[in-house]
């Protein structure tokens, strides 16, 4: 099932500078798989975006191989010091297959919305007209036909990412890198950013390479997550596994941004129900992922066990069309229905973290 | 109205309109001279410019030795003073146009003495265009030609536009010290028959001609410069 398009292999990247070197990224393999959404996270200077230059060789690595398409873009071995390398013309051709977005728009500032797009297509072999048509068709597709003959400086930052992505689109890529695209953008503008891409993903069957520092983007589109830290990656997964079990606390960090799960925690546990808690309570958190919750669950603890069970807060997020939920919950009754009531959600696959006993 | 005007400016009048040292001749002779250096000098410029941007170390093709190669160049003769540089290169400009003296034996100089400036100018121009923008059009597969013309001189042209306006006004000062190699115009009418005669008359028209000039050109660079921005 897996065809993967883009595989980086050992990569390092460093860069020489009088005094010192300095390693952005250090021994990464990364494959992602044709219409994947595979969203990069980490904090700025993680090498996000040095290791996403390397797929289009934007920046050459020190070390590793680069392929695309099962095509081998680049290849270095630090040991016997041989390269390989595409030829020049033929990594533009490359180039044009594979689309790039960025934090800051990067538009040509001196001319039009349609010659900002139609510069993508300086080398296509499309007639005048064809062209002309192509790109009629992008500017419909990113909702910006009226805009057409204005100069970027005339458009805000949305309609001038949506540009942008009208010109990565012009040559009928197969991928597109999104760097930072969005983190300029408002949450508005960043929503109906998001939902283009995952349009384009599902009808195109666009492969999308998406880095950001927020998780909440990546939440939105990606199917696999990897986090970034100090050049490399120290967790990667399915959208899913990444939410429900994260490992490292870096992971763990990001999840809270797009949560507020830990923060929730910290206010409600100096709230008087949760400080003078009864003997008999327990104040815990449930976290699950999906269809677990399809089943009463908390009213089943009642019925089955007599336990009470006060839901102070909840966080219910769907991802990938999966519920991924976490409940702050006092539970009471004594001992022994509390037990069967914890063993009973733990077969069901609900974590259980006890945040503070009565006893 | 004539009458006093004669009685006024009698150097001015005795200058004559044409003939070798007629104001005409002049005024034609500091056009000639300025243009013709700027289209050299400016294509000089230009080339040492472009070729600074992209040489560099973060250009689009960094080669370490062209660059120093460039800056070397632009450098040393940006150093020698322009009245010196007439001078030294005179056995040059005879080799190029057959004489040292003379309008166009002023070329020669005028065109290396002001495209080392205008080299700078250009290379400041085009560093104020955005690298992402750089890495934008090589990312949809842009090649050298294209990001030389279609990025940087098109992204550059308002800057263009006002540093060639700079260069063009610092030109025109150059051609006044021409007249140190009987080149004529404006600038020698000034000193020659001015102020070497204690003229004043003549040194003041000739001033007002040049500042004319300066001024009209001012504003169609910057109207220029501002028609080609859309920043």
């Amino acid at each position: 099932m897996s065809n993967p398009i883009i595989s980086l292999n050992h990569i390092d990247v460093t860069f020489y500078q009088k005094k010192r070197t300095i390693e952005a990224v250090k021994d990464v393999s990364i494959t992602i798989n044709r219409g994947d959404v595979y969203g990069i996270v980490g904090y700025s200077g993680a090498g996000k975006s040095t290791l996403v230059r390397v797929i289009n060789l934007l920046q050459e690595p020190t070390n590793g191989s680069v392929v695309v398409n099962d095509e081998t873009f680049f290849q270095a071995d630090k040991e016997t010091n041989k390269k390989i390398r595409i030829k020049t013309t033929d990594l533009r051709n490359r180039r044009r297959k594979i689309g790039m977005i960025f934090q800051h728009f990067n538009l040509l500032n001196e001319r039009t919305v349609t010659e900002n797009v139609a510069f993508a297509l300086q080398h296509s072999k499309l007639t005048p007209d064809q062209k002309k048509v192509k790109v009629t068709e992008l500017l419909k597709l990113v909702d910006l036909t009226d805009r057409a003959e204005q100069f970027p400086s005339q458009l805000s930052g949305g309609q001038k990412q949506r540009v942008a992505i009208a010109r990565a689109l012009a040559n009928d890529p197969e991928i597109l890198i999104s760097d930072e695209a969005t983190s300029a953008l408002d949450p508005k503008t960043t929503n109906q950013i998001l939902s283009l891409l995952k349009k384009l993903n599902e009808e195109l069957g666009l492969t999308i390479v998406l880095i950001t520092h927020e998780m909440q983007a990546v939440k939105e589109i990606a199917n696999k997550v990897a986090v970034m830290q100090d050049g490399e990656i120290i967790e990667r997964g399915s959208l899913l596994d990444i939410f429900a079990q994260p490992t490292q606390q870096l992971t763990k960090e990001f999840i809270e941004t797009a949560t507020n799960i830990d923060k929730a925690i910290a206010t409600i546990s100096s709230q008087p129900l949760v400080q003078n808690l009864n003997d008999n309570e327990l104040f815990i958190r449930l976290s699950y992922v999906g269809a677990t919750t399809d089943e009463p669950l908390i009213a089943g603890l009642f019925r089955d066990f007599q336990v009470t069970a006060n839901i102070l807060y909840g966080n219910v997020e769907i991802l990938q069309n999966t519920p991924v939920g976490s409940l702050l919950v006092i539970l009471s009754g004594t001992d022994e229905q509390i037990k069967a009531a914890t063993s009973t959600l733990a077969d069901h696959h609900v974590e259980i973290e006890i945040l503070k006993g009565g006893k | 109205m004539t009458k006093w005007f004669s009685d006024t400016f009698p150097n001015v009048v005795y200058q004559g309109w044409t003939g070798d040292t007629g104001w005409w001749t002049s005024i034609v002779q500091t056009f000639y001279m300025t243009f013709w250096s700027a289209i050299f000098g400016g294509i000089l410029g230009l080339v040492f410019g472009i070729g600074l941007i992209i040489t560099a170390p973060n250009g689009i093709a960094p080669n370490k030795l062209l660059f120093w190669f460039f800056d070397k160049i632009v450098s040393v003769f940006r150093a020698v003073p322009f009245i010196i540089l007439l001078a030294f290169i005179a056995p040059f400009t005879k080799l190029i146009v057959g004489t040292q003296i003379g309008t166009t034996a002023a070329l020669v100089p005028l065109a290396l003495g002001v495209f080392p400036f205008y080299a700078r100018q250009i290379q400041v121009a085009l560093a104020e265009v955005d690298s992402g923008i750089v890495e934008a059009a090589q990312s949809v597969g842009a090649s050298f030609w294209d990001i030389v013309f279609g990025v940087y001189l098109r992204e550059g042209r308002s800057e263009i536009a006002r540093v060639s306006t700079v260069t063009l006004i610092s030109l025109i000062g150059l051609t006044a010290m021409a007249g140190a190699i009987g080149a004529g115009g404006l600038g020698n009418m000034a000193i020659a028959y001015g102020y070497n005669r204690f003229a004043t008359d003549t040194t003041l028209v000739a001033t007002l001609l040049v500042l004319i000039f300066v001024l009209v050109v001012q504003l169609i660079g910057d109207y220029l410069a501002k028609k080609l921005s859309h920043k």
